[in-house]
């Protein structure tokens, strides 16, 4: 992507972000900048807050205080048309799929693009096609989500993301919900888009995917970003006893 | 004392009875599908729609399926008029088994609403759809498939409770059916034809409507 274009200008910016669910403050105050095309890989132990970061990028929750800002667009959280136009920017691929169960794989692939960006039925067909065979499903077009493997509908699920040509994807836990010989489809799926220059926030367990995929890693501990650095230097130094802890925990 | 049983005399009035199917069946079609409608809506205002019109559906809600359908006709046709509006039986009819099935229908729409995956929404949000895109697109077509059966089973007891219009001298078939034997006084017989057509009727609409679910939703959930 043309990150040379626009070199000043975060892909992502967080700053003082706190968020609260009644009187339980989930996140803390994070800060956080995201170049254009970086590949974050973000662990931790569960609740700490990994999710929740996520959902505020692209609006899913609300947060009380902080400032974020996508491509340097300031986030309106009471804003519904903003917040579309956000959308379209930021994807977001969820653990559990998500896909529309009533509508064949191709449908659900050109239904976002049709309905908001209101694309003619024939950009919506090649541009589902070109998906398909990108995440390698090039003959499951007209299928029903249940007629697939997990693996192969969470690659639906990034090649329906990537049809509204979004800037960014959030991926949380993409692979947890999938049997062990499933993870690797989707997760050559990912490698391929970091690759291509996509900028990436992924919540992951797989600690080797982001060792060898991510250019930064961020341990989230207790709603803070408590360590983050390059994935060499913190899988092999890790500088607190907390993430000391939780990578002998994985082990 | 054998019964010598005289079905001439009522089938010699067809006319009559395929009157009273035409009824029957027309104003079942038309409450359906306004009916059906009505509910969706309704189910749309309960689940996500402005705050300030919930209370007045769920009153409505309540109100209907917590009263006999007869008296909500009666109401229409004999009560309305008190209050300026004078209906014709037929429009009365029509009015009172949409008003009817709407509510019904609402609450069996919401319940299937209600189980929409929160993670589908979320999806849909994620997406860039707008709430009503969303609810369109992605909550009502497998809530409605959810809940067909259901709806199907509601329709029927409209078409049947519709047998009460002929109350108003809507010419219905239970209608068609009171005026034969009351010129033939073949009451046995006549009730027996159109017991039948009534069931006929439940089949084939029962029938269908299934073949109708099938085709409008094709994705059924093989699991
Ligand atoms: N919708 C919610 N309502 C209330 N509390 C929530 C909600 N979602 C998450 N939490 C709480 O926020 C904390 C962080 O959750 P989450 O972001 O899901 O953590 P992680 O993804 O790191 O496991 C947890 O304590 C969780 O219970
Ligand atoms: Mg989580």
């Amino acid at each position: 992507m043309p990150a040379d274009l626009t070199p000043a200008v975060p892909a992502l910016t967080i700053a003082g972000l706190r968020k609260s669910f009644g009187s339980n403050e989930v996140l803390k105050g994070i800060d956080l900048t995201v170049a254009p095309g970086e590949v974050i890989a973000i662990i931790g132990k569960s609740g700490s807050g990994k999710s929740t970061l996520l959902r505020c990028v692209n609006g899913l929750e609300t947060f009380q205080h902080g400032t974020l800002e996508v491509d340097g667009q300031a986030l309106a959280q009471d804003n519904a048309a903003a917040m579309r136009a956000l959308r379209q920017r930021v994807g977001m691929i969820f653990q559990s799929f998500n896909l529309f169960p009533h509508l064949t794989v191709g449908k659900n692939i050109m239904l976002a693009p049709g309905l908001v960006r209101k694309l003619p039925a024939d950009v919506l067909l090649e541009r589902a096609r070109r998906l398909l065979e990108r995440v390698g499903l090039a003959e499951k077009f007209d299928a029903y989500p249940d007629q697939l493997s997990g693996g192969q509908q969470q690659r639906v699920a990034i090649a329906r993301a990537l049809a509204m040509e979004p800037m960014m994807l959030l991926c949380d836990e993409i692979t947890s919900a999938l049997d062990p010989e499933l993870v690797g489809e989707v997760l050559a799926v990912v490698e391929a888009l970091a690759k291509e220059g996509m900028t990436l926030l992924m919540v992951t367990h797989e600690m080797n995917f982001a060792r060898k995929v991510s250019d930064r890693v961020i341990f989230m501990h207790q709603g803070r970003v408590h360590e983050q650095g390059p994935p060499e230097r913190l899988f092999a130094d890790p500088q607190t006893a907390e993430l000391r802890q939780f990578l002998s925990s994985l082990q | 004392m054998a019964v010598e049983l005289d079905f001439a005399a009522v089938l010699s009035q067809w006319p009559l009875l395929l009157l009273g199917v035409a009824w029957t069946v027309g104003l079942t079609a038309i409450s359906a599908s306004l009916g059906v409608l009505l509910g969706i809506v309704c189910a749309w205002v309960a689940s996500q729609g402005p705050r300030w019109l919930r209370p007045l559906v769920a009153s409505y809600v309540e109100l209907i399926r917590n009263t006999p359908f007869i008296v909500q006709l009666f109401f229409i046709f004999f009560g309305l008029p008190a209050a300026g509006v004078r209906l014709s039986p037929e429009w009365a009819s029509v009015i009172a088994m949409v008003i009817n099935l709407g509510a019904y229908s609402a609450e069996i729409v919401r319940a299937g609403i209600q189980a929409t995956p929160k993670g589908h929404i979320e999806a849909a949000a994620s997406l860039a759809l707008s709430r009503m895109q969303s609810f369109i697109f992605v909550v009502l077509p497998p809530s409605l498939q959810r809940v067909w059966p259901a709806l199907v089973s509601q329709i029927i007891i409209v078409m049947l409770g519709s047998a009460v219009c002929g109350q108003i001298s809507t010419p219905e078939l239970s209608f068609a059916g009171n005026l034969i034997q009351s010129r033939n006084f073949r009451a046995f017989e006549s009730y027996i034809v159109i017991t039948v057509l009534y069931l006929a009727l439940s089949m084939g609409a029962r029938l269908l409507l299934n073949r109708l679910g099938a085709r409008v939703f094709p994705g059924a959930h093989r699991g």
